[in-house]
């Protein structure tokens, strides 16, 4: 095990930060998109409807069926794990999202609008800043969710961690094949722990104090 | 900003108003799904500088009246005319930022500091940072607190009454002619909400603004307002009129029923001490004798004394027995003596006396000097000439308010309250265009308590 260690450090190095680096990527993209949606959605009851339900149900959806179906039309690499990684990592961050917008006191948006802030700025300066510690849960559980999601993405040969999963699982009894799946495993789970701190930190400073719990 | 004061009948003559009129030219509120209008064909009138009070039971459309005045809420039809600006048609977000807004609580943005809240308005308008941050302090200073403790400090660490503040600040910060209160004060306990009511009060004597404010509470519209909107059910207004006279002369039992019990002890919060004659005292010193104060009284035929201290300020009241009893003034201060402020209104006179239950009390002025005695009798007079005062006054000076095709209900002195005039019996309001020549000046009251033009509108319809 410690020769597996020392002998492949800097590979796993390498796939741990590629794989961090998807994860990251992907959630900065997903959280636009699904705030985007959210703004577009929430102030409807029946947009809003639309959007939790296929939130929930994309929940259901296999990631193992959804890359190996996306792999026909987009090839082996990086493109399928992005899509499969944002795709999985934008529906809690679109629910939470909806809660927060939804979850601003209608006062309080009054009293925007009534002293002349344009809807725009009424969106941009008070309901997201006061949605946003429920915005950034969601994107703490998504990051979780998809640090496993991303190691399916090896699959089709993306970056990543599942490189060592996958290699290993499929000549397990052979030599180093069960280093292999635990190294894999054990940094998913570090750089899940590292990122996860990362976000509580992003938290702190990103949320005003007057709406700190 | 161009502000247009405007000299309308019942404003106040110096020249420190900073507030403009209001017109709301028959103005309809529909809304889609909704067999009644919210708001029918209201036409009101609200003077400069002036604070205007719309009270009415929940529900009835005061508060869309208001939010129809900053247009958060547009109107179906009507016009809304602000200082002699037609601004139907302004884009919204440009005129709210002309007009001053506090809701119940404030409103503030809990996520930004007092000082970010109190800026907002001000850095839409691109007011440069130095001018912002001394506004800042200024607006504060106002409304009592003080800037270097509060300016950083979030909602959350304000109390209620101090948020309500905040608020008003937001609302005074790019010095809008005009400010709309919707149910200000609803959110804090009583004793708050008074000193909030006082402040207002203060604040509004410093920068004279117009004010509409919406409350469901009568004595609060009573204690604030300069004129009363009393509103029923469709936003149909009932009775438009100083507090004075909506007390002595109800225009309707739906008035009344408003009003509550106890409309005479409501008047008593309308006048104040100093505004009454007050009697005279016989008063004593310390070390005066006895007898020579009894003989005084009995010149004077009093039946009490007032000792007083050497600055002057009451410390006794003492009867014929008492003084019989004793050879000098003793230099004795009795703590349960019932004494009212010159400023303190007859209700909180009436109250010291019955809670004394002397049946009178020592009136002091500045720095506590005895003034005189007020007594039952007094305010019974005072009360009883205020009344009549009120009934006599036929109103003339009152700005104008009407609902289309219900003219009588307010302009014939009401007691017709037309029970029977449903909203759809009048004139349609398509057919009451304002008529070109309906310029805001053109609408000041003519010494008729409605405009002779309405009358020839509602004709031609």
């Amino acid at each position: 095990m410690w020769e597996f260690l020392v002998d492949r450090f800097n590979q796993i190095l390498f796939s741990s930060w590629q794989h961090f680096s998807l994860v990251v990527q992907c959630l900065i993209l997903a959280t636009l998109i699904a705030v985007g949606i959210a703004a577009l959605v929430y102030r409807s009851k029946g947009l809003t409807g639309v959007a939790n339900g296929i939130s929930a149900v994309g929940l259901t959806i296999p990631s193992f069926a959804l890359i190996g179906i996306l792999i026909a039309p987009f090839g082996f690499g990086v493109t399928p794990a992005v899509i499969v990684v944002t795709f999985f990592a934008a529906l809690p961050i679109l629910r939470n999202a909806i809660v927060g917008l939804t979850g601003v006191e209608r006062s309080l948006v009054e009293s925007a609008r009534g002293i002349g802030m344009s809807r725009i700025s009424t969106l941009l300066r008070v309901e997201l800043p006061m949605a946003w510690p429920v915005i950034l849960t969601g994107v703490r559980v998504s990051a979780q969710m998809v640090m496993g999601i991303a190691a399916i993405t090896a699959y089709s040969l993306g970056p990543g961690l599942g490189g060592f999963i996958f290699t290993g699982l499929s000549r397990l009894g052979g030599a180093n094949a069960l280093n292999s799946v635990v190294v894999g495993v054990v940094a998913v789970i570090i750089i899940a722990i590292i990122l996860d701190l990362l976000l509580l930190v992003l938290g702190r400073l990103t949320t005003p104090r007057g709406i700190r719990v | 900003m161009s502000e247009i004061t405007q000299t309308t009948p019942g404003a106040p003559d110096d020249s420190s108003v900073s507030g403009t009129s209001i017109l709301l030219d028959q103005v309809t509120k529909r809304y889609p799904g909704q067999p009644d209008p919210a708001v029918d064909g209201l036409t009101l009138e609200i003077p400069a500088g002036r604070i205007v009070m719309l009270v009415g039971p929940s529900g009835c459309g005061k508060t869309t009246t208001l939010k129809m005045i900053n247009r958060l809420i547009e109107p179906s039809e009507g016009r809304i005319v602000l200082g002699g600006d037609d601004v139907t048609d302004m884009d919204g977000d440009k005129l709210r930022r002309r007009i001053g807004y506090v809701i119940q609580a404030g409103g503030l943005f809990p996520h930004m500091t007092v000082e970010n809240n109190v800026a907002m308005v001000p850095k839409m308008l691109g007011w440069s940072k130095d001018r912002i941050s001394k506004r800042v302090d200024e607006l504060l200073e106002l409304v009592s607190l003080d800037p270097a403790l509060y300016r950083a400090r979030y909602p959350k660490e304000l109390s209620g009454g101090q948020q309500q503040r905040v608020g008003v600040a937001r609302a005074l910060a790019a010095d809008p002619p005009v400010l709309l209160m919707d149910e200000p004060f609803g959110a804090v306990d009583p004793i708050t909400r008074q000193r909030l009511q006082d402040e207002l009060l203060r604040i509004q004597d410093e920068v004279q603004k117009t004010i509409v404010c919406v409350t469901h509470d009568f004595d609060e519209a009573v204690k604030l307002g300069d004129w009363i909107a009393i509103f029923s059910n469709g936003a149909r207004l009932v009775q438009y009129d100083s507090p004075e006279r909506i007390l002595a002369d109800p225009a309707s039992s739906f008035v009344e029923d408003f009003i509550g019990s106890g409309a005479g002890l409501k008047q008593l919060t309308l006048a104040r001490v100093n505004d009454v004659t007050l009697a005279e005292a016989v008063v004593a010193r310390f070390g005066d004798d006895a007898k020579q104060v009894l003989d005084r009284m009995d010149k004077a035929s009093h039946d009490h004394a007032v000792v007083v201290d050497d600055r002057d300020r009451p410390q006794d009241w003492l009867s014929r027995r008492q003084l019989g009893r004793m050879e000098t003034i003793p230099s004795e201060a009795d703590p349960h003596l019932p004494v009212v402020g010159e400023r303190a209104t007859l209700n909180d006179a009436l109250d010291t006396m019955l809670v004394s239950s002397a049946g009178a009390a020592l009136v002091v002025g500045r720095r506590d000097v005895f003034r005189g005695v007020i007594d039952v009798q007094t305010i019974m007079d005072a009360i009883t000439a205020a009344h009549e005062a009120a009934i006599q006054d036929t109103g003339h000076d009152a700005p104008v308010g009407i609902n289309t095709g219900s003219m009588e209900q307010v302009a014939g002195n009401g007691k017709a309250a037309g029970n029977g005039q449903e909203p759809d019996g009048g004139p349609a309001p398509d057919g009451q265009e304002p008529d070109g020549g309906r310029s805001p000046n053109g609408q000041e009251p003519d010494g008729g308590r409605a405009p002779d033009g309405q009358e020839a509108d509602g004709g031609r319809s």
